[in-house]
Protein backbone atom coordinates (compact mmCIF):
# COMPACT_ATOMS: atom_id res chain seq x y z
CA UNK A 1 0.00 0.00 0.00
CA UNK A 2 2.48 2.45 1.16
CA UNK A 3 5.03 1.88 -2.06
CA UNK A 4 2.03 1.98 -4.59
CA UNK A 5 1.30 5.54 -3.11
CA UNK A 6 4.56 6.97 -3.58
CA UNK A 7 4.80 4.89 -6.98
CA UNK A 8 2.00 6.60 -8.24
CA UNK A 9 0.93 9.88 -6.48
CA UNK A 10 -0.82 11.19 -9.90
CA UNK A 11 -2.49 7.92 -10.95
CA UNK A 12 -0.93 7.90 -14.21
CA UNK A 13 -1.48 4.59 -13.86
CA UNK A 14 -4.68 4.86 -14.60
CA UNK A 15 -4.57 7.43 -16.89
CA UNK A 16 -2.08 6.03 -19.11
CA UNK A 17 -4.54 2.55 -19.99
CA UNK A 18 -2.39 -0.60 -20.59
CA UNK A 19 -4.41 -1.68 -23.41
CA UNK A 20 -4.28 0.48 -26.32
CA UNK A 21 -0.54 1.64 -26.19
CA UNK A 22 1.29 -1.12 -25.69
CA UNK A 23 -0.29 -3.75 -28.41
CA UNK A 24 -0.14 -0.88 -30.85
CA UNK A 25 3.58 -0.47 -30.14
CA UNK A 26 3.50 -4.36 -29.92
CA UNK A 27 2.46 -4.28 -33.73
CA UNK A 28 4.99 -1.69 -34.65
CA UNK A 29 7.60 -3.34 -33.26
CA UNK A 30 6.59 -6.61 -35.40
CA UNK A 31 6.83 -5.13 -38.39
CA UNK A 32 10.02 -3.19 -37.89
CA UNK A 33 11.25 -6.88 -36.86
CA UNK A 34 10.34 -7.55 -40.36
CA UNK A 35 11.91 -4.72 -42.06
CA UNK A 36 14.82 -5.76 -40.43
CA UNK A 37 15.04 -9.04 -41.52
CA UNK A 38 13.76 -8.33 -44.87
CA UNK A 39 17.21 -6.02 -45.09
CA UNK A 40 19.25 -7.79 -43.79
CA UNK A 41 17.86 -10.99 -46.29
CA UNK A 42 18.47 -8.92 -49.35
CA UNK A 43 22.25 -7.12 -47.69
CA UNK A 44 23.19 -11.47 -47.50
CA UNK A 45 21.40 -12.66 -50.91
CA UNK A 46 23.23 -9.62 -52.53
CA UNK A 47 27.01 -10.66 -50.94
CA UNK A 48 26.50 -14.47 -52.03
CA UNK A 49 25.24 -13.74 -55.82
CA UNK A 50 26.80 -10.33 -56.66
CA UNK A 51 30.76 -11.48 -55.58
CA UNK A 52 30.43 -14.36 -58.08
CA UNK A 53 27.91 -12.76 -60.59
CA UNK A 54 29.82 -9.58 -61.54
CA UNK A 55 33.49 -11.25 -62.22
CA UNK A 56 31.99 -14.20 -64.10
CA UNK A 57 33.22 -14.45 -67.97
CA UNK A 58 31.32 -16.49 -70.45
CA UNK A 59 32.93 -16.43 -74.12
CA UNK A 60 31.18 -18.16 -76.85
CA UNK A 61 33.44 -18.99 -80.28
CA UNK A 62 31.40 -20.46 -82.78
CA UNK A 63 32.51 -22.92 -85.44
CA UNK A 64 35.25 -23.74 -82.88
CA UNK A 65 37.13 -25.55 -84.75
CA UNK A 66 37.24 -23.61 -88.37
CA UNK A 67 40.28 -22.34 -88.80
CA UNK A 68 41.63 -18.84 -87.08
CA UNK A 69 42.18 -15.38 -88.83
CA UNK A 70 46.19 -15.88 -88.48
CA UNK A 71 46.12 -19.69 -89.77
CA UNK A 72 47.69 -20.97 -87.04
CA UNK A 73 45.16 -23.22 -85.75
CA UNK A 74 41.51 -23.62 -84.88
CA UNK A 75 39.51 -20.59 -83.50
CA UNK A 76 39.21 -22.22 -79.98
CA UNK A 77 42.75 -22.35 -80.28
CA UNK A 78 43.43 -19.18 -80.58
CA UNK A 79 41.16 -17.94 -78.13
CA UNK A 80 42.62 -20.16 -75.28
CA UNK A 81 45.94 -18.47 -76.24
CA UNK A 82 44.58 -15.22 -76.27
CA UNK A 83 42.79 -15.97 -72.81
CA UNK A 84 45.85 -17.16 -71.84
CA UNK A 85 48.18 -14.35 -72.39
CA UNK A 86 45.83 -11.40 -70.84
CA UNK A 87 47.05 -11.12 -67.17
CA UNK A 88 43.23 -10.30 -66.50
CA UNK A 89 41.50 -13.50 -66.76
CA UNK A 90 41.34 -16.44 -64.54
CA UNK A 91 40.33 -19.71 -64.09
CA UNK A 92 39.48 -20.46 -67.52
CA UNK A 93 38.11 -23.48 -68.50
CA UNK A 94 36.48 -24.99 -71.72
CA UNK A 95 33.14 -26.81 -71.10
CA UNK A 96 33.35 -30.21 -72.38
CA UNK A 97 30.67 -31.61 -75.07
CA UNK A 98 28.79 -33.42 -71.75
CA UNK A 99 28.77 -29.98 -70.28
CA UNK A 100 27.16 -28.31 -73.19
CA UNK A 101 24.95 -30.71 -73.45
CA UNK A 102 23.84 -30.71 -69.83
CA UNK A 103 23.51 -27.16 -70.36
CA UNK A 104 21.08 -27.01 -73.48
CA UNK A 105 19.45 -30.59 -72.91
CA UNK A 106 16.07 -28.44 -71.60
CA UNK A 107 16.04 -26.69 -74.78
CA UNK A 108 16.48 -28.88 -77.18
CA UNK A 109 16.43 -32.79 -75.84
CA UNK A 110 19.45 -35.40 -73.92
CA UNK A 111 20.60 -35.59 -77.40
CA UNK A 112 21.77 -32.48 -79.01
CA UNK A 113 24.89 -33.54 -80.03
CA UNK A 114 23.28 -36.15 -82.73
CA UNK A 115 21.35 -33.74 -84.48
CA UNK A 116 24.53 -32.44 -86.15
CA UNK A 117 24.24 -29.21 -84.96
CA UNK A 118 27.40 -26.90 -85.09
CA UNK A 119 27.75 -25.67 -81.73
CA UNK A 120 29.62 -22.69 -80.56
CA UNK A 121 32.07 -23.59 -77.90
CA UNK A 122 31.60 -22.14 -74.66
CA UNK A 123 34.60 -21.21 -71.80
CA UNK A 124 34.16 -19.59 -68.74
CA UNK A 125 36.51 -17.48 -66.56
CA UNK A 126 36.86 -15.35 -64.07
CA UNK A 127 37.15 -11.54 -65.22
CA UNK A 128 40.09 -10.26 -62.19
CA UNK A 129 41.08 -7.27 -64.18
CA UNK A 130 40.22 -3.21 -63.13
CA UNK A 131 37.76 -1.70 -66.15
CA UNK A 132 35.78 -3.03 -68.51
CA UNK A 133 36.22 -5.80 -71.42
CA UNK A 134 36.24 -3.81 -74.05
CA UNK A 135 39.85 -4.32 -75.67
CA UNK A 136 39.61 -7.84 -74.60
CA UNK A 137 36.74 -8.62 -76.97
CA UNK A 138 38.34 -6.64 -79.38
CA UNK A 139 40.99 -8.88 -79.72
CA UNK A 140 38.91 -12.24 -79.41
CA UNK A 141 37.22 -11.03 -82.56
CA UNK A 142 40.23 -10.65 -83.98
CA UNK A 143 41.35 -14.39 -83.88
CA UNK A 144 37.97 -15.85 -84.04
CA UNK A 145 35.92 -13.60 -86.14
CA UNK A 146 32.08 -13.77 -83.65
CA UNK A 147 33.47 -14.47 -80.55
CA UNK A 148 31.24 -13.39 -77.92
CA UNK A 149 32.27 -12.35 -74.80
CA UNK A 150 29.64 -11.90 -71.73
CA UNK A 151 30.37 -10.75 -67.90
CA UNK A 152 27.83 -10.41 -65.11
CA UNK A 153 28.99 -6.64 -64.40
CA UNK A 154 24.92 -5.72 -65.99
CA UNK A 155 23.51 -7.99 -64.13
CA UNK A 156 25.29 -7.33 -60.65
CA UNK A 157 24.50 -3.93 -60.90
CA UNK A 158 20.60 -4.58 -60.99
CA UNK A 159 20.99 -6.94 -58.08
CA UNK A 160 22.87 -3.75 -56.19
CA UNK A 161 20.22 -1.61 -57.35
CA UNK A 162 17.22 -4.16 -56.17
CA UNK A 163 19.56 -4.75 -52.88
CA UNK A 164 19.54 -0.55 -52.08
CA UNK A 165 16.00 -0.64 -53.15
CA UNK A 166 14.72 -3.18 -50.87
CA UNK A 167 17.02 -1.98 -47.82
CA UNK A 168 15.62 1.92 -49.01
CA UNK A 169 12.33 0.34 -48.15
CA UNK A 170 13.21 -1.58 -44.85
CA UNK A 171 14.73 1.60 -43.42
CA UNK A 172 11.36 3.91 -44.65
CA UNK A 173 9.28 1.39 -42.60
CA UNK A 174 11.43 1.52 -40.11
CA UNK A 175 11.16 5.11 -40.12
CA UNK A 176 7.84 5.17 -40.03
CA UNK A 177 7.01 2.18 -37.92
CA UNK A 178 8.81 4.26 -35.30
CA UNK A 179 7.17 7.90 -36.12
CA UNK A 180 3.95 5.64 -35.47
CA UNK A 181 4.92 4.57 -32.57
CA UNK A 182 6.08 7.83 -31.32
CA UNK A 183 2.45 9.13 -32.32
CA UNK A 184 0.89 6.39 -30.37
CA UNK A 185 2.45 7.55 -27.16
CA UNK A 186 1.90 11.28 -27.84
CA UNK A 187 -1.60 10.94 -28.24
CA UNK A 188 -1.95 8.42 -24.88
CA UNK A 189 0.14 10.88 -23.11
CA UNK A 190 -2.12 13.60 -24.31
CA UNK A 191 -5.45 11.51 -23.15
CA UNK A 192 -3.48 10.94 -20.00
CA UNK A 193 -2.63 14.73 -18.95
CA UNK A 194 -6.33 15.80 -20.21
CA UNK A 195 -7.65 12.98 -18.09
CA UNK A 196 -5.09 14.34 -14.71
CA UNK A 197 -5.24 18.15 -15.87
CA UNK A 198 -6.82 19.22 -12.33
CA UNK A 199 -4.20 16.79 -10.54
CA UNK A 200 -1.27 18.29 -12.34
CA UNK A 201 -2.29 21.64 -11.65
CA UNK A 202 -2.73 21.16 -8.25
CA UNK A 203 0.98 19.23 -7.64
CA UNK A 204 2.24 21.90 -9.90
CA UNK A 205 1.13 24.63 -7.37
CA UNK A 206 2.58 22.45 -4.65
CA UNK A 207 5.67 23.07 -6.14
CA UNK A 208 6.53 19.91 -8.27
CA UNK A 209 9.30 20.27 -11.29
CA UNK A 210 8.31 20.16 -14.91
CA UNK A 211 10.84 17.05 -14.58
CA UNK A 212 9.24 14.92 -11.69
CA UNK A 213 5.69 14.97 -12.89
CA UNK A 214 7.35 14.42 -16.49
CA UNK A 215 9.26 11.70 -15.13
CA UNK A 216 6.14 9.72 -13.67
CA UNK A 217 4.80 9.95 -17.32
CA UNK A 218 8.25 8.84 -18.88
CA UNK A 219 7.92 6.17 -16.74
CA UNK A 220 4.77 4.78 -17.13
CA UNK A 221 5.27 4.94 -21.14
CA UNK A 222 8.86 3.30 -21.05
CA UNK A 223 7.42 0.12 -19.57
CA UNK A 224 4.43 -0.13 -21.41
CA UNK A 225 6.18 0.61 -24.39
CA UNK A 226 8.61 -1.80 -23.45
CA UNK A 227 5.98 -4.21 -22.61
CA UNK A 228 4.89 -4.31 -26.12
CA UNK A 229 7.60 -4.10 -28.17
CA UNK A 230 8.68 -7.70 -26.01
CA UNK A 231 5.70 -9.32 -27.19
CA UNK A 232 5.71 -7.82 -30.98
CA UNK A 233 9.04 -9.03 -31.37
CA UNK A 234 8.45 -12.36 -29.88
CA UNK A 235 5.91 -12.67 -31.62
CA UNK A 236 7.60 -11.73 -35.27
CA UNK A 237 10.56 -14.52 -34.22
CA UNK A 238 8.75 -17.77 -35.99
CA UNK A 239 7.54 -15.45 -38.99
CA UNK A 240 11.55 -14.52 -39.54
CA UNK A 241 12.65 -17.75 -38.64
CA UNK A 242 10.18 -19.64 -41.11
CA UNK A 243 11.35 -16.75 -44.36
CA UNK A 244 15.32 -17.34 -42.99
CA UNK A 245 14.44 -20.88 -44.22
CA UNK A 246 12.74 -19.89 -47.20
CA UNK A 247 15.22 -17.51 -47.77
CA UNK A 248 17.93 -20.39 -47.10
CA UNK A 249 19.09 -22.38 -50.62
CA UNK A 250 19.54 -18.78 -51.88
CA UNK A 251 21.97 -17.30 -49.15
CA UNK A 252 23.69 -20.55 -48.85
CA UNK A 253 23.63 -20.50 -45.58
CA UNK A 254 21.48 -22.62 -42.33
CA UNK A 255 20.13 -25.93 -43.80
CA UNK A 256 17.31 -27.94 -43.30
CA UNK A 257 18.65 -28.74 -39.87
CA UNK A 258 18.69 -25.21 -38.67
CA UNK A 259 15.20 -24.98 -38.86
CA UNK A 260 14.63 -21.74 -36.87
CA UNK A 261 18.13 -20.27 -36.76
CA UNK A 262 18.44 -17.00 -37.82
CA UNK A 263 21.39 -14.78 -39.29
CA UNK A 264 23.81 -14.12 -36.14
CA UNK A 265 23.18 -10.17 -37.82
CA UNK A 266 19.75 -10.34 -37.07
CA UNK A 267 19.42 -12.30 -33.63
CA UNK A 268 21.94 -8.85 -32.44
CA UNK A 269 19.45 -6.55 -34.16
CA UNK A 270 16.40 -7.69 -33.42
CA UNK A 271 16.40 -7.75 -29.43
CA UNK A 272 17.29 -3.90 -30.15
CA UNK A 273 13.34 -3.27 -30.83
CA UNK A 274 12.15 -3.46 -27.33
CA UNK A 275 15.27 -1.18 -26.36
CA UNK A 276 14.17 1.37 -29.05
CA UNK A 277 10.68 1.18 -28.37
CA UNK A 278 11.06 1.76 -24.47
CA UNK A 279 13.51 4.89 -25.79
CA UNK A 280 10.80 6.42 -28.07
CA UNK A 281 8.00 5.90 -25.26
CA UNK A 282 10.35 7.51 -22.96
CA UNK A 283 11.66 10.31 -24.76
CA UNK A 284 7.94 11.32 -26.41
CA UNK A 285 6.28 11.12 -23.06
CA UNK A 286 9.07 13.39 -22.08
CA UNK A 287 8.36 15.74 -24.49
CA UNK A 288 5.07 15.60 -24.77
CA UNK A 289 4.40 16.33 -20.71
CA UNK A 290 7.15 19.32 -20.83
CA UNK A 291 5.55 20.77 -23.89
CA UNK A 292 2.02 20.52 -22.42
CA UNK A 293 3.49 21.72 -18.77
CA UNK A 294 4.52 25.20 -20.30
CA UNK A 295 1.02 26.22 -20.02
CA UNK A 296 1.12 26.24 -16.45
CA UNK A 297 2.66 29.90 -15.23
CA UNK B 1 9.06 39.08 2.72
CA UNK B 2 5.93 40.64 0.00
CA UNK B 3 6.25 43.03 -1.89
CA UNK B 4 4.50 44.86 -4.02
CA UNK B 5 5.01 48.20 -6.66
CA UNK B 6 2.90 49.59 -8.88
CA UNK B 7 1.48 45.87 -9.87
CA UNK B 8 -1.03 45.46 -12.74
CA UNK B 9 -2.62 42.36 -13.66
CA UNK B 10 -4.75 41.26 -16.63
CA UNK B 11 -6.66 38.33 -17.38
CA UNK B 12 -6.05 37.29 -21.15
CA UNK B 13 -9.23 36.10 -23.06
CA UNK B 14 -11.57 37.94 -21.68
CA UNK B 15 -14.00 39.37 -23.51
CA UNK B 16 -15.20 42.06 -21.62
CA UNK B 17 -11.95 44.70 -22.10
CA UNK B 18 -12.96 46.99 -19.42
CA UNK B 19 -13.06 44.13 -16.95
CA UNK B 20 -9.56 42.78 -18.13
CA UNK B 21 -7.55 44.48 -15.36
CA UNK B 22 -8.02 42.72 -12.42
CA UNK B 23 -5.61 44.49 -10.32
CA UNK B 24 -4.46 48.28 -10.85
CA UNK B 25 -1.46 49.55 -9.54
CA UNK B 26 -1.44 47.43 -6.78
CA UNK B 27 1.60 48.51 -3.78
CA UNK B 28 2.26 47.41 -0.38
CA UNK B 29 4.89 45.18 1.36
CA UNK B 30 4.43 42.54 4.50
CA UNK B 31 7.34 42.21 6.48
CA UNK B 32 8.38 38.35 7.73
CA UNK B 33 6.33 37.21 10.64
CA UNK B 34 4.05 39.90 9.61
CA UNK B 35 -0.19 38.95 9.37
CA UNK B 36 -2.63 40.65 6.78
CA UNK B 37 -6.29 40.06 6.32
CA UNK B 38 -7.22 41.05 2.73
CA UNK B 39 -11.03 41.97 2.45
CA UNK B 40 -13.05 43.27 -0.43
CA UNK B 41 -16.55 42.43 -2.02
CA UNK B 42 -16.34 39.80 -4.07
CA UNK B 43 -15.14 40.55 -7.41
CA UNK B 44 -12.44 42.48 -5.82
CA UNK B 45 -9.54 40.79 -6.65
CA UNK B 46 -8.64 38.78 -4.01
CA UNK B 47 -8.10 35.52 -5.39
CA UNK B 48 -5.69 37.38 -8.19
CA UNK B 49 -4.01 39.56 -5.82
CA UNK B 50 -3.13 35.64 -4.02
CA UNK B 51 -2.73 33.93 -7.15
CA UNK B 52 0.31 36.56 -7.62
CA UNK B 53 1.82 35.94 -4.69
CA UNK B 54 1.57 32.08 -4.95
CA UNK B 55 3.38 32.32 -8.87
CA UNK B 56 0.18 31.08 -10.29
CA UNK B 57 -0.16 34.18 -12.27
CA UNK B 58 2.37 36.91 -13.97
CA UNK B 59 2.03 41.08 -13.57
CA UNK B 60 1.03 42.61 -16.58
CA UNK B 61 3.30 45.39 -14.92
CA UNK B 62 5.08 45.69 -11.71
CA UNK B 63 7.43 44.16 -9.55
CA UNK B 64 6.59 41.49 -7.07
CA UNK B 65 9.13 40.15 -4.77
CA UNK B 66 8.12 36.75 -2.82
CA UNK B 67 10.35 35.82 0.45
CA UNK B 68 13.67 37.95 -0.98
CA UNK B 69 13.08 36.70 -4.55
CA UNK B 70 11.83 38.64 -7.92
CA UNK B 71 9.34 36.54 -9.21
CA UNK B 72 9.96 37.73 -13.08
CA UNK B 73 13.25 37.03 -12.57
CA UNK B 74 13.11 33.07 -11.55
CA UNK B 75 13.67 30.20 -13.85
CA UNK B 76 10.39 27.38 -13.86
CA UNK B 77 12.95 25.10 -11.61
CA UNK B 78 13.23 27.88 -9.35
CA UNK B 79 9.41 29.38 -9.57
CA UNK B 80 8.70 25.43 -8.40
CA UNK B 81 11.65 25.61 -5.43
CA UNK B 82 9.94 28.98 -4.34
CA UNK B 83 6.21 27.72 -4.47
CA UNK B 84 7.66 25.17 -1.91
CA UNK B 85 8.25 27.49 0.65
CA UNK B 86 4.75 28.98 0.41
CA UNK B 87 1.65 26.71 1.79
CA UNK B 88 -1.75 27.94 0.04
CA UNK B 89 -5.09 27.03 0.70
CA UNK B 90 -7.05 27.30 -2.37
CA UNK B 91 -11.09 28.77 -2.29
CA UNK B 92 -11.98 25.47 -3.26
CA UNK B 93 -9.44 23.05 -1.96
CA UNK B 94 -8.10 21.22 -4.63
CA UNK B 95 -7.39 18.05 -3.00
CA UNK B 96 -6.15 15.18 -5.27
CA UNK B 97 -9.33 12.51 -5.34
CA UNK B 98 -7.45 9.59 -5.81
CA UNK B 99 -5.62 9.96 -2.68
CA UNK B 100 -6.87 9.60 1.05
CA UNK B 101 -6.31 12.27 3.75
CA UNK B 102 -3.26 11.15 4.81
CA UNK B 103 -1.75 11.07 0.99
CA UNK B 104 -3.14 14.36 0.58
CA UNK B 105 -1.47 16.40 3.39
CA UNK B 106 1.87 14.48 2.80
CA UNK B 107 2.06 15.06 -0.84
CA UNK B 108 4.23 18.50 -0.27
CA UNK B 109 6.60 16.71 1.77
CA UNK B 110 6.93 13.82 -0.93
CA UNK B 111 7.43 16.18 -3.35
CA UNK B 112 10.07 17.66 -1.53
CA UNK B 113 11.32 14.06 -0.92
CA UNK B 114 10.97 14.06 2.63
CA UNK B 115 11.89 10.58 4.20
CA UNK B 116 8.68 8.83 4.56
CA UNK B 117 9.78 8.67 8.56
CA UNK B 118 9.50 12.08 8.70
CA UNK B 119 6.31 12.35 6.17
CA UNK B 120 5.22 9.45 8.90
CA UNK B 121 5.87 11.97 12.13
CA UNK B 122 4.39 15.07 10.45
CA UNK B 123 1.32 14.33 8.37
CA UNK B 124 0.48 12.43 12.13
CA UNK B 125 0.82 15.24 14.40
CA UNK B 126 -0.67 17.80 11.57
CA UNK B 127 -3.77 15.91 11.13
CA UNK B 128 -4.43 15.52 14.71
CA UNK B 129 -3.76 19.53 15.04
CA UNK B 130 -6.93 20.06 12.71
CA UNK B 131 -8.97 17.22 14.41
CA UNK B 132 -9.04 14.84 12.12
CA UNK B 133 -6.23 12.08 12.90
CA UNK B 134 -9.56 9.71 12.95
CA UNK B 135 -10.16 10.99 9.01
CA UNK B 136 -6.55 10.02 7.83
CA UNK B 137 -7.89 7.34 6.00
CA UNK B 138 -11.09 8.93 3.81
CA UNK B 139 -11.06 10.00 0.44
CA UNK B 140 -11.87 13.82 -0.04
CA UNK B 141 -15.64 12.78 -1.58
CA UNK B 142 -15.94 10.89 1.58
CA UNK B 143 -15.12 14.24 3.76
CA UNK B 144 -17.57 16.81 4.54
CA UNK B 145 -16.77 20.85 3.02
CA UNK B 146 -15.38 21.30 6.34
CA UNK B 147 -13.43 18.94 6.64
CA UNK B 148 -12.04 18.73 2.90
CA UNK B 149 -11.03 22.40 4.02
CA UNK B 150 -9.02 21.40 7.03
CA UNK B 151 -7.40 18.74 4.98
CA UNK B 152 -6.57 21.49 2.78
CA UNK B 153 -5.22 23.83 5.56
CA UNK B 154 -3.63 20.76 7.04
CA UNK B 155 -1.72 20.51 3.13
CA UNK B 156 -0.98 23.90 3.24
CA UNK B 157 0.75 24.18 6.69
CA UNK B 158 2.50 20.66 6.91
CA UNK B 159 6.04 21.48 5.60
CA UNK B 160 6.37 24.17 7.63
CA UNK B 161 6.12 26.89 4.44
CA UNK B 162 7.70 30.11 5.36
CA UNK B 163 4.91 32.10 3.76
CA UNK B 164 0.93 30.89 4.40
CA UNK B 165 -1.66 32.23 1.97
CA UNK B 166 -5.56 31.38 2.25
CA UNK B 167 -8.31 31.93 0.28
CA UNK B 168 -11.17 32.33 2.03
CA UNK B 169 -10.42 29.73 4.22
CA UNK B 170 -13.41 29.81 6.90
CA UNK B 171 -15.88 29.64 4.07
CA UNK B 172 -16.85 26.28 4.49
CA UNK B 173 -16.68 26.49 8.42
CA UNK B 174 -19.37 27.30 10.99
CA UNK B 175 -18.08 29.23 13.54
CA UNK B 176 -16.49 27.17 16.19
CA UNK B 177 -14.75 25.27 13.66
CA UNK B 178 -13.59 29.01 12.09
CA UNK B 179 -12.39 29.70 15.66
CA UNK B 180 -10.63 26.73 16.26
CA UNK B 181 -8.54 27.62 12.45
CA UNK B 182 -7.87 31.30 13.50
CA UNK B 183 -6.18 29.40 16.77
CA UNK B 184 -3.92 27.31 14.51
CA UNK B 185 -2.94 30.16 12.13
CA UNK B 186 -1.96 32.93 14.92
CA UNK B 187 -0.01 29.98 16.29
CA UNK B 188 1.74 29.28 13.20
CA UNK B 189 2.30 33.11 12.92
CA UNK B 190 3.82 33.55 16.06
CA UNK B 191 6.21 31.04 15.27
CA UNK B 192 7.21 32.99 12.58
CA UNK B 193 5.18 31.66 9.30
CA UNK B 194 4.29 35.17 7.69
CA UNK B 195 0.44 34.78 6.94
CA UNK B 196 -2.36 36.32 4.19
CA UNK B 197 -5.66 35.89 4.75
CA UNK B 198 -8.51 36.92 2.09
CA UNK B 199 -12.18 37.10 3.69
CA UNK B 200 -15.32 38.70 3.83
CA UNK B 201 -16.29 37.60 7.35
CA UNK B 202 -16.24 41.02 8.91
CA UNK B 203 -16.39 39.18 12.16
CA UNK B 204 -13.67 37.59 12.59
CA UNK B 205 -11.81 40.23 11.25
CA UNK B 206 -13.65 42.64 13.98
CA UNK B 207 -12.38 39.80 16.04
CA UNK B 208 -8.76 39.37 15.11
CA UNK B 209 -7.14 42.84 14.56
CA UNK B 210 -4.19 42.34 12.40
CA UNK B 211 -3.55 45.53 9.26
CA UNK B 212 -5.81 44.76 6.72
CA UNK B 213 -5.49 45.46 2.87
CA UNK B 214 -8.74 46.23 1.48
CA UNK B 215 -9.46 46.10 -2.30
CA UNK B 216 -11.78 47.26 -4.16
CA UNK B 217 -12.96 46.92 -7.74
CA UNK B 218 -9.02 45.78 -8.45
CA UNK B 219 -7.38 48.84 -6.06
CA UNK B 220 -6.11 49.16 -2.70
CA UNK B 221 -8.26 50.96 -1.13
CA UNK B 222 -7.31 50.19 2.40
CA UNK B 223 -3.68 49.54 4.08
CA UNK B 224 -3.22 49.59 7.67
N1 LIG C 1 -9.21 33.29 -14.73
C1 LIG C 1 -9.84 34.46 -14.96
N2 LIG C 1 -10.02 34.90 -16.22
C2 LIG C 1 -10.64 36.06 -16.45
N3 LIG C 1 -11.08 36.88 -15.51
C3 LIG C 1 -10.94 36.51 -14.23
C4 LIG C 1 -10.30 35.27 -13.88
N4 LIG C 1 -10.30 35.15 -12.53
C5 LIG C 1 -10.89 36.27 -12.06
N5 LIG C 1 -11.27 37.07 -13.07
C6 LIG C 1 -11.91 38.37 -12.93
O1 LIG C 1 -11.07 39.19 -12.14
C7 LIG C 1 -11.81 39.94 -11.20
C8 LIG C 1 -11.34 39.63 -9.78
O2 LIG C 1 -11.66 38.28 -9.47
P1 LIG C 1 -11.17 37.57 -8.15
O3 LIG C 1 -9.75 37.87 -7.99
O4 LIG C 1 -11.57 36.15 -8.23
O5 LIG C 1 -12.01 38.32 -7.06
P2 LIG C 1 -12.36 37.88 -5.56
O6 LIG C 1 -11.48 36.75 -5.21
O7 LIG C 1 -12.10 39.12 -4.76
O8 LIG C 1 -13.79 37.51 -5.55
C9 LIG C 1 -13.27 39.58 -11.42
O9 LIG C 1 -13.85 40.56 -12.24
C10 LIG C 1 -13.21 38.26 -12.16
O10 LIG C 1 -14.29 38.16 -13.04
MG1 LIG D 1 -11.92 34.80 -4.55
Amino acid sequence: MMAKRRGDLLGVRAALSDRLLPVLVGAMSFLAALALGGALASATLAASWQGDTASALTIQVPQPTAQDAAHHGTRLAAVQQALAASKNVADVHVLSEAQINRLIAPWLGSDAASLGLSLPAIITGQWTGPGGTDQLTAELQQVSPGALLKTGALWAQRVAALTTSLQACALAVLLIVALVAAAVVAVATRSGLAQLRETIETVHGLGALDADIAARFAARATWLALAGSIGGTVLALPVLGWLAWLAAPFTGGSQFNHLFSLPPALLALVPLLPGCSALIGWATAQITVRGWLRRLP
Amino acid sequence: MVRFDDVWLRYRHTTRAAEAEALRGISFEIEEGGFRWLTGPSGAGKTSLLKLIYLAEHPARGRIEILGTRAARTTRREAALLRRRIGVVYQDFRLLPQLDAYDNVALPMRLARRSEAQVQADVTEILRWVGLAHRMHARPDELSGGEQQRIAIARAVVARPKLLVADEPTGNLDDEQAERLMLLITALNKLGTTVIVATHNTQLVQHYPFPRLGLENGRLVHDG
